[in-house]
């Protein structure tokens, strides 16, 4: 079987980030001396990717390519949308600042786009093979990233860290994808459920979803295997850490949104609970400890944790509404996330030292702008009404509630709480406090351009969330 | 007879494999490793997967350990230094959970029963791991996975020159 034009035009997106990928490891090659080259590819690359998706976002039926090995229409579309978002914004954040970091390597933003391929064979695939070669292409350029500023300590420990604990969770996915070929003799991800439903032995298939469960916990960083965490998104630069914590998570939930989709949950009551319970320990957890940060970074880590059980609770839901709550939860979370580590990046220290709370004192007086664009990511991380934070929130716990789990969903609204002490925490730092001092803010226009655009984009679909909601709505 | 060797095959594989992680010298621990490929080596032709077999001892226990034997030589690597545990209690929690988990493990397999000795192979498996049905599978059916392996293998290459070249 050779691909056919059809084939090769329904992975089109992929097909351009990989390509520019090549491409900027070439130029990169050749043109030693030029800096601005490799960054301004990528950019295209991913720009152009997002273009050629953005027709199929209305197409609700999958349908299949390559024989079945991947899945086109508004859900891949979807996601790649909200890679290629996350991808941008890195890359206009990384501008000028890994350079300072670690000079003269273009291969950083290769890796990107690799990382970016590797999300969208994630969220495309239509069979378990493919899915596993995505996660791993993004994982494996995850690793290389985290550890990238070769000469910090910290970002030596973040990659070892994550490629260790990385590669013994990879083993987990690995084994429950084997024992699901076992009992269901195949690993195509179509009419998966219903493929399920006579067995004869379902142990078999619930100890495989058990293990494909915990290397796809492990990824989105939910609370019984969130240790490397903190340690990565502290010790990788910052740039990445946006990266990971948004794209990386996003591709995650794709899995869990393809694998475990609401019919398998709605069949198997005892899997749905299993994520029942991850959900509430990562809101718990996330929370409680982010409010005993000192350092900004280490607490949007512990926050993201608790933002990864929230997600988890719109996958419970097994409905419409969680299901829609969980694509718009995860394309506001991008864009939130990315602008709240892409201000620490703006913010920090050049010397590598980790940006504390107290470092920001008074930052409305040094810089309004950056003070006031922290402070929307703020409100909306902490789901404050005018802004996409809140309605990501709304839809998941409607949702959860709708599907019978009012249990999960008053947790998660007395965490929401509980991070607003410790995001109003930094607001209230930056304007009612006025001491001297402090780092002066650094002068990077794409970086500060980026924020922008992530600050304007979270308020316009926190005001017309409609948008957002018509797309998802068209992606089951 | 397929099982008797199965089950040997089976009990040296999972032999070596412990002896390995036991082993305090990398050098022993890798040659336990290469004992290792070949038992699973052997499993593979059970399976009828022959092609398998081959690439197995060629490209692990051939290509894979001899880089792995020469670095460690390279390196001159001593025996391990033995590490005190300091909480004795981790450790046994440890052992409790992966004594758990391998129990659940062997219970699914128990219950999901074995075939018959001697039940017919499903039509057409005995040619199931010649080259050319791998070949046809690869370059057919498997066609995007097996060229997303080299986007893998790229991302890999990049990695090892951005973390392993010298400054400069």
């Amino acid at each position: 079987m050779s691909p056919s034009m059809s084939d090769l035009t329904a992975i089109a997106p992929l097909l351009l980030v990989a390509g520019t990928a090549l491409v900027v490891v070439l130029v990169d090659a050749l043109a030693k001396r030029n800096r601005i080259l490799g960054p301004v590819l990528t950019l295209a690359g991913l720009a152009a990717a997002m273009t050629f998706a953005l027709p199929a976002l209305g197409d609700a039926p999958a349908s299949a390519a390559f024989g079945g090995m991947i899945r086109t229409g508004g859900f891949t579309s979807f996601f790649t949308l909200v890679f290629c978002v996350s991808g941008l914004l890195s890359v206009l954040l990384s501008m000028s600042y890994i350079e300072t970091m670690v000079p003269g390597k273009g291969e950083y933003y290769a890796l990107i786009l690799l990382a970016v391929s590797g999300m969208i064979l994630m969220a495309a695939a239509g069979d378990l093979v493919v899915f596993f070669l995505g996660l791993e292409l993004m994982s494996l350029s995850f690793y290389i990233l985290a550890g990238f500023a070769r000469g910090r300590m910290t970002s030596n420990e973040a990659a070892l860290k994550y490629f260790l604990l990385g590669a013994f969770a990879t083993g987990f996915l690995l084994y429950g994808i084997a024992l699901v070929y076992g009992a269901t003799g195949s690993t195509a991800l179509a009419g998966f459920p219903s493929r399920t439903g006579g067995l004869q032995q379902p142990l078999l298939l619930l100890a495989g979803l058990a293990l494909l469960m915990i290397g796809l916990m492990f990824k989105v960083g939910a609370v019984p295997f969130h240790m490397w965490v903190p340690d990565v998104y502290e010790g990788a630069p910052t740039t990445v850490s946006a990266f990971m914590s948004t794209g990386g998570k996003a591709a995650a939930f794709s899995g869990f949104l393809i694998i475990f989709t609401p019919a398998l949950l709605i069949t198997q009551p005892a899997l749905r609970d299993v994520v029942a319970a991850v959900a509430a320990i990562s809101m718990v957890a996330g929370n409680v400890i982010a409010v005993t940060q000192t350092s900004v970074k280490r607490m949007l880590a512990y926050s993201s944790i608790a933002h990864a059980g929230y997600i988890l609770a719109g996958v419970v839901a097994a409905n419409p509404a969680g299901s829609n709550g969980v694509l718009f939860y995860l394309m506001s979370y991008t864009l939130m996330n990315a602008g709240a580590f892409g201000v620490v990046s703006l913010l920090e220290n050049p010397d590598g030292s980790m940006l504390t709370f107290d470092e920001c004192a008074g930052l409305s007086r040094r810089s309004p702008l950056v003070a006031a664009l922290t402070a929307v990511f703020m409100f909306s991380l902490a789901g404050v009404p005018p802004f996409a934070g809140f309605f990501g929130k709304y839809y998941v716990f409607a949702g959860t509630v709708e599907a019978g789990f009012t249990w999960l969903a008053i947790v998660g609204v007395l965490m929401s709480v509980v991070s607003a002490y410790y995001y109003l925490r930094l607001v209230v730092l930056m304007y009612f406090n006025d001491q001297p001092g402090g780092q002066a803010v650094a002068v990077r226009p794409f970086g500060l351009a980026a924020v922008i655009v992530a600050a304007i984009a979270l308020i316009g679909f926190g005001i017309f969330p409609s948008i957002l909601l018509g797309l998802t709505a068209r992606c089951f | 007879m397929e099982s008797l060797v199965f089950f040997f095959l089976a009990a040296f594989a999972v032999t070596t494999a412990v002896l390995m992680v036991l082993q305090r010298s990398p050098l022993v621990s890798a040659i336990y490793l290469i004992a290792n490929f070949f038992a699973l080596a052997a499993l593979y032709l059970l399976l009828r997967a022959q092609l398998l077999a081959v690439l197995q001892i060629v490209v692990y226990t051939g290509a894979i350990m001899v880089l792995v034997i020469f670095v460690i030589m390279l390196l001159n690597l001593g025996d391990e230094a033995r590490i005190h545990p300091r909480i004795a209690i981790r450790t046994w929690v440890t052992l409790v959970l992966a004594a758990g988990f391998l129990s659940e493990i062997a219970y699914v397999f128990s219950l999901a029963g074995t075939p018959a000795e001697g039940t017919a192979l499903a039509g057409g498996a005995e040619s199931l791991g010649t080259v050319e049905s791998m070949g046809g599978a690869l370059f057919g059916k498997f066609l995007l996975p097996f060229e997303v392996t080299s986007l893998l293998l790229l991302a890999a290459i990049l990695g090892a020159v951005v973390l392993a070249k010298k400054k400069g």
